[in-house]
């Protein structure tokens, strides 16, 4: 046999080992020349069987095997439908062959086995993984836009059934660790090591020498009935909705598709089940572009920042050992945890022992938490702690190399601490702002070495929100960025790059969602709709509670900052159709929920109740509740005015060269301030609009001449859609 | 082009659709063979060979009252073995679809006299087991924005703004007609009683009655929709189409909303000849009749614009209608109806509805239009509209005039 991606070895009591070895990638993936091999060694066992009396397949590389070839799938057109169901259905085949010609199959998991490589290993008889906590066993294709089209919706309902397959590991794509995968009905048993995990796999095959899959056994019952058995058919209905009540409104192919995939080939024998599943999984490769977008944003571009896209080169790898965190409340006091967690040791000052304490005691919590979750043992978790020391004291900031300041909001406070704590940290300590608004290279001025000063902008819950806006000030070196993008990695979290601007990135662009929405109010849309809106395009948060979380203040203060910048180069302002709805709601005293009461009313502990009727009445809406006829192409107009509003505001800060890298884009847009998922991100909106570049200004045209000049695409923009030319260009960063 | 007239309307008793209900051991056929041979009985001089067809609207059309049920039972009832049947399925509607049908078929002048109506055993054959790929099929259901119907009768209440008090009182009111309306024989000339083959009587009222139904008695059950609406998901499907409302206010249960019961019904049809020809007095002529279809996920809609619908192919005006039997699926439907043709609750379900009597599905549409024509000629009046909402957003009339 020629192979290449396998290594074939059988002992002399017929014992056969494949190892998965792709000797040009770090992992293992299903590439073309990978399906050959499997295929390959398939025949060859099927002829050779009677010499056979069992095969363990396992890995050489740290992971078990990672899963299909993104590169491949993301390239597809709809003219490759028949080549890849072509190529599915001989990797189905083969995988069928091998379950069924009775000799026991074991996969021997030595690493993570996701998407590809748990579906190899669900078309073995019985599944040993080997209990390490780095290994993450599931089908998240859902997440990339995709789906398990190597046998994974079929094999995992025959498993699981209907209910379980879809909740516990299709529809979400949950990544489990081992012990939860075992317990998920996933994986069969853990071995401690190496040895061991080789060894059950050689027990099993020695006490099954005949084997066949559970839904091959005569008698077999799939959990929970088939389609047409009446409990599950009881069920059937709700499938669909709450798959809708989960996506909000947003529509979303993979999912969709899972679930027909999962309930329509439950319904048939499980060779026809195949083809239905490939029917939908060359669906998705071929004609969706959500898959595309989805593909490109969460596996292309994550993987591109995650190495340091954005990292200037030629500075060596830094680690932090010690960080004075400044400002003891929730962002300080999440930053610590975040810090501790990651071995790094935390100073926490704030002004008092009082609210230094009180911030250790947020981690405390996050601790306590994690323990009971099984997420972390009580040893570690106070290793944890034992890292935060809270302080009230400088001096005891000393031996700092790093520093993230994330006290009250003023540039007189900042200045001044970071002017008590450059005496006491190390000489060459990191100097870091967790400012949202003010800019990176005036706080710089308050510090005596500007060059290591740099923005680390996290964003609020610290411990649940992966996204750190990085913000280069003018006088920032390349030495301190290389180190800002290595300890955001450090922490494991996810690092953009962006040059000092009013707003940033972040806070500018998301300006375009909440403006519009807050104009609609101020059109006499009503509310709930507005939400409706929102959620239907995709945002994980409604736009009118955004703001209440943000608090009306906030864009207020850019709005005033925005004037006066404005005014300041001799220029007219005009008030964005949002200016008068935020200036009333804060005449009325609603700024928001930290203030009790906004565009909803909260409760005594802060949590958010309905919309506040009040609104029907001070912005003139009618409470009519009835569905209109054009209802469909308002609520379009609606969230697209949204999604272009922060589309288009990111055109311009590509052309201000505020951000430079497209990568960092999407992943900071979806990441840091929730831009839906399904689009790539808001530099990606715009290339997947139907019609590219050329369609989405189109619809700017539309979207101008209804609701105002704001949406007048950048001259950047219209020059590329003259041509058809991508927003993104081909290979940029 | 001939007319189609109303000679006689039949039909059974409503048992309680559970095991313990009195039809539970009444198998289906036998529900039909009892109005067949009610028909034959009341009609002497009919000649059953004579009938052109029995058309039987079933909405579980399976296991024992699937096939074709109208057939089956003529062949069991020895109707004539000339007489051929059709089974079919409008949901809800099926009970005045297929008097709809049997009228068309007739005025059309090819057909001279049809039994049609409807059974339904829904305590032997319960409603959904057949399966439907509208709720079940998960890309349809979801393409379709599926909900189940007591979301979208909450969610009617919910854009009505009609209150729990509203639909419990509409409840009370409901039990209550009926209530007079049995005490006073207003359905006398059309029960059939089931009698069992050793000659007792299995049931010769409507038992799912609960007279004296107060609104505090009503006020202690919980709204039957909510958990489903939350828990799976169906208030969020509502909502993303009715964008312009904020939650649910479920307010129906099985106090205000139509109970499951069996029951059949069976209307005869037929043109002025095969009245002279077999010494039947018309009592009624069918004005005319309307389907639509209406926006599927709040559902029951339908009815108005059926009405409507009629009404502009009968040349009349609401006003011109002098009795209105709506069925009650739920509360909000009758409510909505009532307010969206403005007219008053005196002269809508005047002998109370399904929420007192039950909706026997398949068989319903036929036994409302025989409670018109009784009531038509005790008050002597002339009109009457039977109007049905119907699953998958769909609305069903008729009208008729006395003669």
């Amino acid at each position: 046999m020629n192979l290449e991606t396998i290594r074939y070895s059988q002992d002399e009591n017929g014992l056969v080992t494949l190892t998965l070895d792709d000797p040009q990638q770090s992992a293992n993936t299903m590439r073309q020349q990978f399906v050959e091999d499997y295929i390959t060694v398939v025949d060859h066992l099927e002829a050779n069987q009677k010499e056979i009396t069992g095969v363990i397949i396992t890995s050489a590389k740290p992971t078990f095997f990672a899963g299909g070839d993104l590169r491949e799938l993301i390239a597809a057109t709809p003219d490759d439908a028949p080549a890849f169901i072509e190529f599915s259905n001989r990797l189905k085949r083969a995988m069928r062959t091998l379950e069924t010609l009775g000799m026991p199959v074991v996969a021997a998991i030595n690493g993570a086995a996701l998407g590809g490589g748990l579906e190899i290993a669900l078309a073995c008889h019985y599944r040993v993984a080997l209990d390490n906590p780095a290994t993450r066993i599931g089908l998240p294709e859902v997440t990339l836009g995709l789906l398990p089209g190597g046998g994974g919706v079929v094999r995992v309902i025959r498993l699981l059934g209907v209910i379980e397959g879809l909740t516990k590991v299709l529809v979400q794509g949950q990544q489990m660790r081992v012990t939860d995968a075992k317990e998920a009905g996933l994986i069969d048993e853990i071995a401690p090591n190496t040895e061991a995990m080789l060894a059950a796999a050689k027990t099993w095959i020695a006490e099954n020498p005949k084997a066949t899959q559970p839904w091959d056994a005569r008698g077999y019952r799939m959990p929970g009935g088939t389609p047409n058995h009446p409990t599950l058919a009881a069920n059937l209905p709700a499938i669909p909705s709450t798959l809708k009540s989960q996506t909000k409104g947003a529509h979303y192919d993979a999912p969709h598709h899972i679930m027909s995939a999962a309930v329509e080939g439950a319904a048939v024998d499980i060779d026809r089940a195949f083809e239905i599943e490939t029917r939908y999984f060359v669906d998705l490769v071929c004609h969706s572009q959500q898959a595309k977008n989805m593909t490109q944003a969460f596996f292309f571009d994550l993987q591109a920042i995650n190495k340091g896209g954005s990292r200037p080169d030629g500075y060596d790898r830094w680690i932090a050992t010690k960080v004075a965190v400044l400002g003891a409340g929730m962002m300080g006091a999440g930053i610590a945890y975040q810090c501790a967690r990651s071995g790094i040791e935390v100073v926490l000052k704030d002004v008092s022992m009082e609210a230094a304490e009180k911030g250790k005691a947020y981690s405390e919590n996050l601790v306590k938490k994690a323990v009971q979750r099984g997420r972390i043992t009580q040893e570690k978790g106070d290793a944890l702690l034992t890292r935060i020391t809270p302080t009230d004291a400088y001096t005891d900031l000393a031996g700092a190399d790093l520093v993230i300041e994330a006290v009250f909001e003023s540039a007189d406070l900042k200045k001044q601490v970071f002017a008590d704590t450059g005496p006491v940290v190390n000489p060459d300590a990191l100097l870091c702002s967790n400012t949202s608004t003010l800019p990176i290279s005036d706080l710089a001025l308050g510090v005596s070495r500007p060059e290591d000063f740099i923005g680390l902008h996290f964003f609020s819950p610290v411990d649940k929100m992966p996204l750190v806006e990085i913000i280069v000030g003018k006088q920032t070196s390349d030495a301190t960025l290389a180190k800002a993008v290595d300890v955001v990695l450090q922490i494991g979290k996810t690092p953009i790059v962006v040059n000092d601007s009013r707003g940033f990135f972040t806070s500018r662009v998301i300006g375009g969602f909440v403006n519009e929405a807050v104009a609609m109010l101020a059109a006499g849309i009503n509310p709930i709709m507005i939400e409706r809106a929102g959620s239907k395009a995709g945002y994980p948060a409604p736009p009118l509670q955004l703001v209440d979380e943000l608090t009306l203040t906030l864009p207020k203060k850019i709005m005033t900052a925005t004037r006066a910048g404005v005014e300041a180069a001799g220029l007219e302002y005009v008030p964005p159709p949002a200016e008068p709805v935020i200036d009333k709601m804060l005449e009325a005293g609603r700024e928001g929920r930290s203030g009790g009461a906004g565009f909803y009313d909260y409760d005594d502990s802060g949590n958010r109740q309905k919309l506040w009727p009040g609104l029907f009445d001070m912005f003139d809406i009618e409470d009519d509740r009835t569905l209109h006829a054009d209802d469909v192409d308002q609520l379009r107009d609606m969230s697209e005015r949204m999604l272009f509003g922060e589309a288009i505001e990111t055109v311009k800060c590509f052309d201000e060269g505020v951000i430079t890298s497209y990568a960092d884009a999407n992943i900071g847009s979806i990441f840091g301030i929730g831009f839906p998922a399904w689009t790539g991100g808001v530099a990606q909106y715009i290339d997947q609009y139907p019609g590219g570049t050329t369609g989405f200004v189109a619809r700017c045209k539309e979207l101008t001449d209804r609701y105002g000049d704001r949406f007048i695409p950048p001259p950047s923009l219209a020059a590329r859609a003259e041509t058809g030319e991508p927003f993104r260009p081909p290979g940029a960063r | 082009m001939a007319d189609a007239y109303i000679y006689d309307a039949v039909r059974t008793p409503r048992g309680r659709g559970k095991s313990t209900g009195a039809l539970h051991t009444t198998k289906p056929v036998t529900l039909v063979t009892g109005l067949l041979n009610a028909v034959r009985d009341r009609n002497p001089g009919l000649d059953p060979s004579a009938v052109d067809d029995i058309v039987l609207g079933t909405v579980e059309p399976h296991a024992e009252q699937g096939g074709v049920l109208g057939r089956t039972a003529g062949l069991a009832a020895g109707f004539s073995e000339s007489v051929p049947g059709v089974q079919l399925n409008r949901y809800c509607g099926s009970g005045l679809e297929a008097v709809n049908q049997a009228a068309a078929r007739v005025r059309s002048g090819w057909e001279n006299i049809i039994l049609a109506g409807g059974s339904e055993s829904m305590s032997r054959v319960g409603i959904g087991s057949g399966g439907d790929p509208w709720a079940m099929d998960p890309a349809t259901n979801y393409d379709t924005s599926f909900v189940p119907q007591g979301i979208s009768a909450d969610l009617i209440a919910t854009v009505e703004g009609f209150s729990r008090h509203d639909v419990d009182a509409y409840a009370v009111e409901s039990q209550g007609r009926a209530a007079k309306a049995w005490a006073d024989g207003r359905f006398d000339r059309s029960i059939i009683p089931v009698i069992d083959i050793a000659g007792q009587v299995v049931l010769d009222r409507d038992e799912h009655m609960r007279p004296g139904t107060s609104m505090e008695d009503l006020a202690k059950l919980p709204p039957a929709f909510a958990a489903m609406g939350q828990m799976g998901g169906f208030d969020a499907v509502a909502l993303q189409k009715y964008t312009r409302i904020e939650e649910i206010n479920h307010v129906h249960h099985a106090g205000n909303s139509s109970g499951i019961v069996d029951g059949a019904a069976l209307v005869v049809i037929g043109n002025e000849d095969a009245g002279s020809q077999f010494g039947m007095t018309p009592r009624a002529r069918i004005v005319s009749v309307a389907a639509v279809g209406s926006e599927p996920t709040i559902m029951l809609t339908g009815p108005a614009p059926a009405c409507r619908k009629a009404l502009d192919k009968a040349g009349m005006a609401v006003a011109d209608i002098d009795l209105i039997e709506i069925n009650e699926a739920f509360a909000s439907v009758a409510l909505k109806l009532m307010r969206d043709l403005g007219v008053d609750h005196d002269i809508t379900n005047v002998n109370g509805g399904a929420i007192a009597m039950g909706h026997p599905l398949g068989a319903t549409g036929a036994m409302l239009l025989g409670t018109m024509v009784d009531e038509l000629e005790r008050r002597d009046l002339n009109t009457a509209m039977i109007t049905l909402c119907i699953g998958g957003g769909m609305g069903i009339a008729t009208i008729i005039e006395r003669v």
